[in-house]
């Protein structure tokens, strides 16, 4: 049991050393304007805090501690030495609205990062703005929108989405005020194209697919699908959650896309956070520049300068209140520049053979395989709707189970079309060492299944916690810590 | 191969048991016509060691200044330790806390955070966090216009004092949807937003009213008033505060008789440097009755099988991977780590430093004000109470100010003149509790002789 900080605190405690010294606690603000009241924020030693953060650092998993093979989520090693590079004095002390003349190095990092993401996607211009893979569909979608608009062409109210796709995307399609139609997915996995043709008309805005799609195969048709969708008048959005599988190796431009996000988080190894912060930089073909999510970096003869809505007058507009997440641009740059020209397409490269390979042996061990006559990309999906029949297991137990044997689970339950299914992605920076080692535990959890299934059904065991009751919490709402006393009202001044 | 662990035994082992003979034809199902033949110019790998120096070389580029620039983003002492925990790999290298039973450090932390944040905005509720204080405006007005039901068509006020750069964002990503944003102006002698700006507006479906405290000119609002008039228009009231001036100022859940809805802004003053303008993190409160709306993640606690305390995201029927295109917001990844550090920092500061910290602010900011009113081509330009951000007027071009300032190593403030013509030669400039008297005596100095030259 690990105690909440506020169970740590105690009145007139603080970290004396970090409270700067006033001579007076005296204000000229009148009391209407002024707090009454103490905010409940803990009193502690500065040991405690390091104490009690560092032991809660400890009850997770994290890629630095364990195998993560969370399914769509490219949980590669994060490098050191990139994080070190972006934690600079110079970078860090930058104010974002300090003058063009004194930001030099920040806008040549951010200025080559825009070029070498230009190179890998295939597109003719970038803006690194969106926070995260989300805004950067929303900037891919308004940009759409707005095409449509400048064009007068103004009955185009949908947008296609795959069944299969992230939930960001029709999401995404709605908070830009799009209707959505899902298009269903064949039997190989592949878009129903009938049902493409089907659902294409002048009321189509554009569709979003992912290459390879959320259920690890690559899109064989996709020329096709894009002759379709431009024949229509319509564009096609490429959500790069799943760049890590095709990076170098085959661009978005050159598959007919015209607007794409990147989420450095996945295929550019900045550190996720714990849920974030992310990346989402987007990139579009030709026709998409002028509307670009300001401010993008420009070079000129006197050095690096921003783009702004005086400049592109077309831009959909401002996505965040400086530059976006200009740390985690940094630090995708700088892996960019570790992996080099030479790197790029190893990426791919390596997360393909990580796959197919733990897919080769769940495989041998009588695993279900959800689409298995497909080469698989750098992730898979194993179905376990027959253990669900015979053993009464479901994907759920066998999540459970893997933590406690060290692993993180990997995604479950995604995408919904397949049934009881674990989407599994490796990641190329996984050594062949702990493949087999995490394909030899499933082995065992299945084996586990018909012998003692309770193994599985109670999981986990060795955790912090046994398995938690998500729906008390839904039910009985404890968003908030509330003391037994109330803190009293006092001149907190004394 | 960086971060590639593979031996070539091992990669030939690998292909033995997949059954395929090299690497490449892995990607047999890829249409040759699309395979990429030559790599586009990318430049050649760096070592570690190559890298470091290239990225040093750089950062010494960004001109380090005694700093008085503020306006949204605020130089403030970060303890040692926040970073230094934050920057743990079991914080850093997580991912979402989809697996709760194996996430419990970050769950309980963000647990945590949720308690303080909305505490100190003396409001019910909190999410896990948004992307920055920008976009938690955005979100906050998406959410009023989800809850004010009553309203068909949906009419946001937006002062003329929100923060030039949060309105351009709302502009961004409300103007997707149905909802109007109309612009209230400010009083020219106050630098304030007055109940006669709003009395000359049309009351019809007004669902919100934006205040922002301090405002971008650091001003402080009349809160209590403003807040009275939205109640009394059937308006729900946004608060847009910076959140460590909440450890001494009015918070908005105490604003008027019913307390703001909604407050929401921008976390980096809480423990996040700089940088460039992020990663920061955008927080997000609100009374309890409104909780189904609130976009992105939310933390709860709950029980384990043993009946042990435990943590989980929790009403996750609002969010994207569930509801999907009839979810709250398309919000996925949020800012975690930046949550992270701001929970750390406000720990270690505990309610009396903040406040101290808070106070510092405004007790330098009061200092300054009147150095520099002794100043001659310098005029405060907004009389009464304000936190730590001071707009003065200069009789010379705004941009020569800077330039000269700049050269002596100061970054002397953030000019308006883009954003506010009105109001002439503008500088919006800020201390916090990190100059000493000196530091305010070389820059008083500096501008008095930038003046005059």
């Amino acid at each position: 049991m690990s105690e909440l900080i506020f169970e740590l605190s105690q009145k007139d405690r603080c970290a004396r050393a970090q409270i700067p010294f006033i001579a007076n606690e005296k204000t000229d603000l009148p009391s209407e304007l002024l707090r009454k009241d103490i905010p409940l924020l803990p009193e502690t030693s500065e040991l405690q805090v390091v104490r009690h953060f560092t032991r809660l650092s400890r009850r997770n998993f994290s890629i630095d501690t364990q195998f993560y093979p969370l399914g769509s989520c490219t949980m590669k090693y994060n490098p050191r030495g990139v994080h070190r590079v972006a934690m600079l004095d110079g970078f860090l002390n930058r104010h974002p609205l300090a003058l063009e003349t004194q930001s030099q190095g920040y806008l040549e990092c951010a200025y080559e990062l825009q070029e070498i993401l230009k190179a890998v996607t295939g597109m003719k211009g970038v803006s690194l703005t969106p926070m995260a893979g989300a805004q950067g569909e929303f900037a891919g979608v308004a940009m759409i929108r707005a095409y449509h608009r400048a064009r007068n062409d103004i009955a185009r109210t949908e947008i296609l989405v795959p069944d299969a796709a992230h939930g960001t995307n029709p999401a995404t399609a709605a908070q830009c005020g799009f209707k959505v139609r899902e298009i269903p997915t064949d039997a190989e996995g592949n878009v129903d194209i009938d049902a493409l043709r089907a659902a294409v008309g002048p009321q189509t805005a554009g569709i979003m697919l992912t290459n390879p799609s959320t259920l690890g195969v690559f899109e064989q048709k996709i020329q096709e699908i894009a002759k379709i969708i431009h024949e229509a008048g319509a564009l096609l959005y490429y959500d790069g959650a799943n760049l890590n599988a095709i990076l170098g190796k085959v661009r978005p431009g050159d598959m007919g896309f015209d607007v794409m996000h990147i989420n450095l988080h996945k295929t550019f190894a900045t550190p996720h956070g714990g849920g974030g912060p992310g990346g989402g930089p987007v990139a579009v073909s030709e026709r998409l520049v002028p509307f670009l999510p300001m401010p993008i970096v420009t070079k000129t003869a006197e050095g690096y300068r921003w783009l702004t809505q005086d400049d592109c007058p077309q831009t959909i507009g401002r996505l965040s209140t400086f530059m976006g997440n200009a740390g985690i641009i940094l630090r995708a740059y700088a892996y960019a520049r570790l992996l080099g020209k030479e790197g790029m397409h190893r990426v791919a490269e390596y997360a393909t053979l990580n796959a197919n390979y733990l897919l080769a042996r769940l495989k041998k061990a009588g695993f279900t395989l959800a689409y298995p006559t497909r080469r698989a990309s750098h992730e898979f999906i194993i179905t376990l709707k027959n253990e669900a029949k015979e053993l009464q297991i479901t994907a759920l137990d066998v999540a459970k189970r893997l933590l406690d044997y060290d692993f993180h689970a990997p995604t479950m339950y995604f995408p919904l079309l397949v049934p009881e299914c674990l989407l599994i992605e490796p990641t190329e920076t996984e050594s062949k060492h702990i493949l087999d080692a995490f394909a030899d535990v499933l082995i065992r959890i299945l084996h586990e299944a018909k012998t003692h299934p309770e193994l599985l059904k109670n999981a986990p065991h060795n955790l912090p916690v046994r398995r938690l009751d998500e729906v008390k919490a839904a039910r009985e709402l404890d968003l908030v810590y509330r003391p037994q006393t109330q803190c009293t009202i006092e001149n907190i001044s004394s | 191969m960086p971060f590639i662990p593979h031996t070539e035994q091992e990669v030939k082992e690998m292909l033995a048991v997949i059954g395929a003979t090299s690497v490449d034809q892995l990607f047999d199902e890829i249409p040759a016509s699309l395979r990429v033949k030559d790599l586009p110019p990318v430049p050649p790998q760096l070592t570690e060691m190559e890298l470091s120096r290239l990225m040093r070389a750089r950062a010494a580029k960004d001109v380090s200044a005694l700093n008085f620039m503020g306006a949204g983003a605020y130089e403030h002492h970060i303890p040692a330790a926040v970073w230094d925990i934050t920057s743990r790999g079991e914080f850093m290298t997580a991912y979402t806390p989809y697996q709760a039973e194996a996430s419990q450090g970050t769950l309980q932390l963000l647990y945590e955070y949720q308690t303080m944040i909305a505490s100190l905005m003396s409001l019910d509720v909190s999410n896990a966090s948004m992307y920055d204080g920008g976009s938690s405006l955005a979100e906050a007005i998406l959410m009023a216009a989800r809850t004010h039901r009553k309203n068909k068509t949906h009419r946001i006020l937006m002062p003329a004092t929100v923060h030039p750069l949060y309105r351009d964002v709302v502009k961004t990503i409300v103007s997707q949807q149905d909802i109007e944003i109309v612009e209230v102006p400010f009083d020219l002698n106050t630098g304030k937003i007055t109940i006669d700006a709003l009395e000359k507006i049309s009351k019809e479906n007004i669902t919100a009213l934006v205040i922002p405290q301090p405002n971008f000119f650091g001003m402080l609002e009349d809160v209590d008033t403003l807040t009275d008039w939205a109640h009394a228009h059937q308006a729900l009231v946004i608060g847009l505060v910076n959140p460590l001036a909440m450890a001494l100022l009015k918070p908005p859940g105490q604003w008027g008789k019913n307390g703001a809805d909604i407050a929401c802004g921008e976390g980096q003053p809480l423990g996040v440097p700089l940088a460039s303008g992020g990663p920061y993190y955008g927080f997000l409160c609100c009374k309890q009755e409104y909780v189904r709306q609130l976009p992105g993640r939310i933390v709860g606690r709950t029980v384990d099988q043993q009946g042990k305390q435990g943590f989980v995201l929790t009403l996750q029927a609002r969010e994207q991977h569930i509801r999907r295109a009839k979810a709250t917001s398309n919000i996925c990844t949020n800012q975690g780590l930046l949550v992270t550090a701001s929970t750390i920092h406000m720990s270690l500061l505990g309610p009396k430093g903040l406040r101290k910290v808070a106070l510092a602010c405004h007790q330098n900011g009061c200092a300054l004000k009147e150095k520099l009113n002794t100043v001659q081509g310098v005029r405060c330009v907004f009389p009464g109470y304000f936190f730590h951000e001071i707009l003065v007027e200069f009789k010379k071009p705004v941009e020569t100010i800077l330039t000269e300032l700049a050269q002596h190593h100061i970054q002397a403030g953030f000019s308006v003149k883009k954003y506010y013509p009105e109001l002439g030669n503008a500088l919006l400039i800020c201390v916090t509790e990190t100059k000493t008297p000196n530091d305010l005596d070389q820059f008083v100095s500096q501008l008095e002789r930038a003046c005059l030259n």
